[in-house]
């Protein structure tokens, strides 16, 4: 062996470094293309999910004053007369709603509070507010004296805040700055859990469906398994709104499955299916088979039937040789594809919004109705950055697992 | 059954019996949702289920006027137009730059391999509500929100992972002495990759292109959260149509995706069975 002189080696390595940053030059662009489109928008809800200016912005002074509030008693008069000019300046902008609304998620109850003392306060002259700011508040609406209400407002003027977090685990800040289980209302962990079961129920139906199809396919002649793989691909390829649309039609209350068990006289009145979390399960179970039965009949169809035979043959009897040869032989499959389905249908929004009813939402639609209906974007960001944190520890059991490598398509 | 071999003993005969049943049953389930769609699009009255003219094939419990219904009306046309018109562009984006960074990917040298992948195929893991909400909020920011090229965009990056999946699994195997053979024969770094890489990889980039194309297609998250109502699609139509009023024309539009969807298929299978024939002539040589 010669060793190369130096010359030689430093050659060799800036030869290498330039064939790696060619090949670098080739993933240039799309990979500044995902950091942009996709990347990015990531980033600006995980940045939403903890910054959040508005109250910030809205009432600067009030908050300034809050600092010397000692968090146990009634602030002082001098707070409430800047808070009383600041919400007056507000009001005649327009803006009090949007006070009322971002003070409301702090506080239960106090949308309507903001918005009749920002009436009482608007014709005043700034010089009574200023002095009496304390008993015009107060005799507008006695909550204003709570300290619980004024430290729930100082919270919300944080422009960092991890309280999204909080609420999105049914958590809260209590007045003696100590996390405690909310006390109104706890709906997110269970609706996670929720999500997780149906997510669960969904994955081991498809295993219970999928397996014993993927098997018969792959024991049958190859010409003939590609023709049936035909009918797994095609409801694959086809589109989800297609899909849903006709489990609707099958699940009405006088659709298909109501009206031929009405017809033969199994039951007497219909069913209600639709509109409900079975819909969902049964719904999400025909849209994910494919994923399982892929994955399962490609590790099946490699497997020696000869082992089978050889077990058989030294006298084991059937069930036994296939749960302790052939079984754990497919578990490679099985969990791709157990794992993949159960991904999916954890972050799975247009089935449950489309055929689930009240009963049969997932979070992802909690998480749509905050970006839609209830304006609260924080909450949704912070709700969705606990999703995606979730999404990617399954994701990395399943490279750990399976590999990521290892998807297919088709 | 004939396929059942005559050696099996009774329950070894009854189990094999029972796998043959549960298996079609299952496809039976697969398939029948999808099949159910097409004859009830054709149903006269505004229902979503058989009617007893249905059931007793008189022909005028059929007709075409969801159809027509459809061809009609502007928002559908719309849709059908926008629908062609982003998937195309966000194609065309996605097969670009997909299948030149699976050539960068798919060499030895290439550095940080494993990240690099990740981020790029994140566009897939990622649930389509958190790839929207994060959109929502950016594309809203830059003033993307609400326009084609910010629908375009979003669509060409969901479907970026699929082309890089399947150019990937035609480079794997692919020997760059080739390349190398037609560089020191004097051809241009542009002619190696149009002359030499791309008719190997061609039936990748086709495929991979079509799952881009379904992809963008069949999306309509993205489309709920960031798009205006110009850029309506076709699957956006449906969702606003099964919620606000279900009439057979969803139907209608349904049975014209199941003909795309059958059409998608069969290229990819006619497609897959050119790349394993070609697979299988570089093993014979």
């Amino acid at each position: 062996m010669s060793a190369l002189s130096s010359t030689e080696a430093s050659q060799a390595a800036s030869a290498q470094r330039k064939k790696s940053l060619r090949a670098f030059l080739f993933v240039v662009p799309l990979l500044a293309f995902i950091m942009l489109t996709f990347i990015a928008p990531i980033g600006s809800m995980l940045w939403r999910s903890v910054n959040h200016p508005t109250v910030a912005e809205l009432i600067p002074q009030t908050l300034t004053e809050l600092q010397r509030w000692d968090g146990k008693t009634t602030p002082d008069p001098q707070t409430f007369g800047v808070f009383a000019t600041e919400l007056q300046a507000l009001a005649k902008q327009r803006l009090s709603g949007k006070l009322a609304e971002e003070f409301n998620r702090a506080y239960a109850g106090m949308s309507s509070v903001v918005k009749s003392t920002a009436r009482k306060v608007r014709s005043l002259s700034p010089e009574e507010l200023n002095s009496q700011g304390a008993e015009i508040l107060l005799n507008a609406n006695p909550k204003w004296s709570r300290p619980a209400l004024w430290f729930a407002i100082q919270r919300a003027g944080q422009p960092y805040t991890y309280d999204y977090y909080l609420t999105a685990l049914d958590l809260e800040v209590n007045l003696e700055q100590g996390i405690q289980v909310r006390e109104d209302t706890q709906i997110y962990l269970q609706l996670y859990g929720k999500t997780l079961y149906m997510a669960l129920q969904i994955t081991l139906l498809c295993a219970l469906l999928g397996y014993p199809l993927a098997y018969y396919l792959s024991v049958l002649p190859k010409n003939r398994a590609n023709l049936l793989l035909v009918l797994v691909l095609l409801p694959f390829w086809t589109s989800l709104l297609v899909r849903t649309t006709a489990w609707i039609a099958l699940l009405q209350t006088n659709g298909i499955i109501n009206s031929s068990l009405l017809s033969i006289g199994v039951i007497n009145q219909p069913i209600e299916m639709l509109y409900t979390s079975f819909a969902t399960v049964i719904a999400m179970t025909h849209i994910l088979l494919p994923f399982m039965i892929l994955p399962l009949y490609s590790v099946m169809r490699g497997i020696d039937t000869s082992y089978m035979r050889a077990a058989m043959s030294l006298g084991a009897k059937p069930l036994p040789a296939f749960a302790r040869i052939y079984f754990p032989m497919t578990l490679p499959g099985l969990s791709a594809g157990a794992l993949l389905v159960f991904i999916i249908s954890v972050g799975y929004y247009i089935t449950p919004a489309l055929v689930g009813g009240t009963d049969g939402q997932m979070i992802s639609n909690i998480i749509a109705f905050h970006m839609q209906s209830s304006n609260n974007w924080e909450l949704a960001a912070a709700l969705g950055s606990l999703l995606l944190g979730l999404i990617l520890l399954l994701y990395w059991l399943y490279d750990r697992f399976v590999g990521a490598s290892n998807i297919k398509l088709g | 059954m004939s396929n059942i071999p005559a050696h099996f003993g009774f329950w070894h005969r009854l189990g094999a019996r029972l796998l043959q049943t549960s298996s079609w049953l299952v496809l039976l389930f697969l398939i029948m949702p999808i099949l159910v769609i097409v004859p009830l699009s054709f149903n006269v009255e505004p229902f979503f289920s058989f009617t007893e003219g249905m059931l007793t094939f008189q022909p005028e419990a059929y007709s075409l006027r969801w159809y027509q219904a459809i061809f009609k009306d502007p928002k559908w046309i719309l849709a059908i137009q926008n629908s062609f018109f982003i998937g195309i562009c966000a194609t065309l984006i996605a097969t670009v730059l997909g299948t030149c960074a699976a050539v960068g990917l798919a060499r030895d040298e290439m550095p940080m391999r494993r990240l690099i992948t990740a981020v790029m195929l994140s566009p897939m893991i990622v649930p389509l509500i958190i790839t929207a909400a994060g959109m929502f909020f950016f594309y809203a920011d830059i003033g993307l929100a609400g326009s084609y090229l910010g629908v375009i965009l979003a669509h060409a990056a969901l479907g970026t992972p699929f082309v890089i999946i399947t150019v990937t699994a035609t480079l794997t195997g692919f020997d760059y002495a080739l390349a190398r053979a037609a560089l020191n024969l004097g051809a241009r770094p542009i002619q190696v990759f149009f002359d030499i890489i791309m008719p190997l990889i061609r039936p990748g980039v086709i495929s991979g292109a079509l799952f881009a194309f379904i992809t963008s297609f069949d999306e309509v998250v993205v489309i709920l959260f960031m798009a205006g109502p110009q850029q309506r699609t076709i699957p956006r139509q449906m969702f606003s149509g099964l919620r606000e009023q279900i009439n057979p024309s969803i139907l209608a539009i349904a049975t014209f995706l199941i003909l795309v969807s059958i059409a998608l298929l069969v290229t990819i299978e006619l497609l897959r069975r050119r790349a394993e024939r070609m697979r299988g002539i570089e093993l014979v040589e």
